[in-house]
């Protein structure tokens, strides 16, 4: 019976094999068709660049991030540990009556507020 | 059994090898990357006890929500290639972690790990679930909690029921203690005149 209840996980072994075996055979691949000769191994600086979506690259990736990332950080916190509440609402949903709806209507509308104050206060905007 | 035995090693070496990176290696950002590793691993454990909505959440909060925290708050206080500053915290960081351990040792030591008989395996393994959803016994009776379906549906629902039901005050009152974080992270995060 609990192996019954284990096998579920089953699906998502598949899923994390498949997940590592894809990239991972990728690399293989382009190593073995460098080995044997398919693929031509010429390096020059500009092949070398870091990719930035074709935009070239200004200094290193270690700066100091601009601090208004973090109020986005705080937002993105606050709604995290909504997920948790609404996470054992919502596997029970069918289960429940319109009085449940309501409630997770208060609790969602309450932390709205502070998304509108967020957004009032201009948090959210990168031009001042 | 043995699979689980398996992914419980794997996720042991996972964990302790992560923890151990996390402490040795100088680079504090690196450190943060690890310790969310070591966030998923404790999910893992989660998982493997049965314990869905823990892990769960041990994924939304300490991998999602803790772990960015750590993260932006070292890359926005300080030049990450400065790498670590030297601080005279050692002491105190081997003596708390060290009381730590012990209390943690004593506590496993001293804790009456009987057995549970082959028969109460399933319902044992239920109610430790319960211990955060908290379902009635007739309820899980009722369902048949012997089967792994009843298993899987008797997992939320007793916490679902107590948010909407007995505890649906103090529910609404942390949306507001969530509200108030979230304005009061704001309001100070917030450069001055901004």
């Amino acid at each position: 019976m609990l192996e019954d209840y284990f096998r579920q996980y089953g699906l998502i072994a598949i899923l994390a094999l498949v997940a590592v075996a894809v990239p991972t055979s990728m690399l293989a691949f382009s190593w073995l068709a460098s080995r044997v000769g398919i693929r031509p191994a010429n390096p020059t600086p500009v092949k070398l660049e870091t990719y930035e979506c074709g935009v070239e690259t200004i200094g290193g990736a270690w700066n100091r991030f601009n601090f208004r990332y973090y109020l986005y950080a705080i937002l993105f916190v606050i709604f995290d540990v909504e997920v948790v509440f609404l996470y054992p609402w919502a596997t029970k949903f069918i289960r429940l009556e319109l009085f449940a709806l309501i409630e997770m209507g208060v609790f969602v509308a309450i932390l709205l507020v502070g998304w509108a104050y967020a957004w009032r206060k201009r948090d959210l905007e990168w031009g001042s | 059994m043995l699979f689980q035995d398996i992914i419980f090693w794997v996720l042991a070496v996972t964990a302790i090898g992560a923890a151990l990176g996390v402490v040795l290696i100088r680079d504090l950002f690196r450190s943060a990357l690890l310790l969310a590793v070591v966030f998923v691993a404790v999910a893992g454990f989660f998982a493997l006890l049965s314990a869905e909505f823990l892990a769960v959440v041990q994924v939304l909060i300490y991998v999602g929500a803790i772990s960015i925290l750590f993260i932006f708050a070292i890359m926005l206080t300080r030049n990450v290639r400065e790498g670590n500053l030297p601080n005279r915290l050692q002491l105190p960081a081997v003596l708390f972690p060290a009381l730590l351990l012990a209390a943690l040792v004593v506590a496993v030591v001293s804790s009456d790990w009987r057995p549970i008989p082959e028969e109460e395996l399933g319902r044992a393994q239920l109610t430790q679930t319960q211990a955060v959803n908290i379902v009635a016994e007739e309820t899980l009776a009722a369902e048949g909690f012997s089967t792994a379906a009843a298993l899987e549906n008797a997992q939320q629902a007793g916490l679902a029921d107590l948010l909407i039901g007995a505890f649906v005050l103090p529910f609404e009152a942390v949306s507001l203690l969530l509200l108030a974080a979230l304005i009061g992270g704001l309001a100070l995060a917030r450069s001055r005149g901004g």
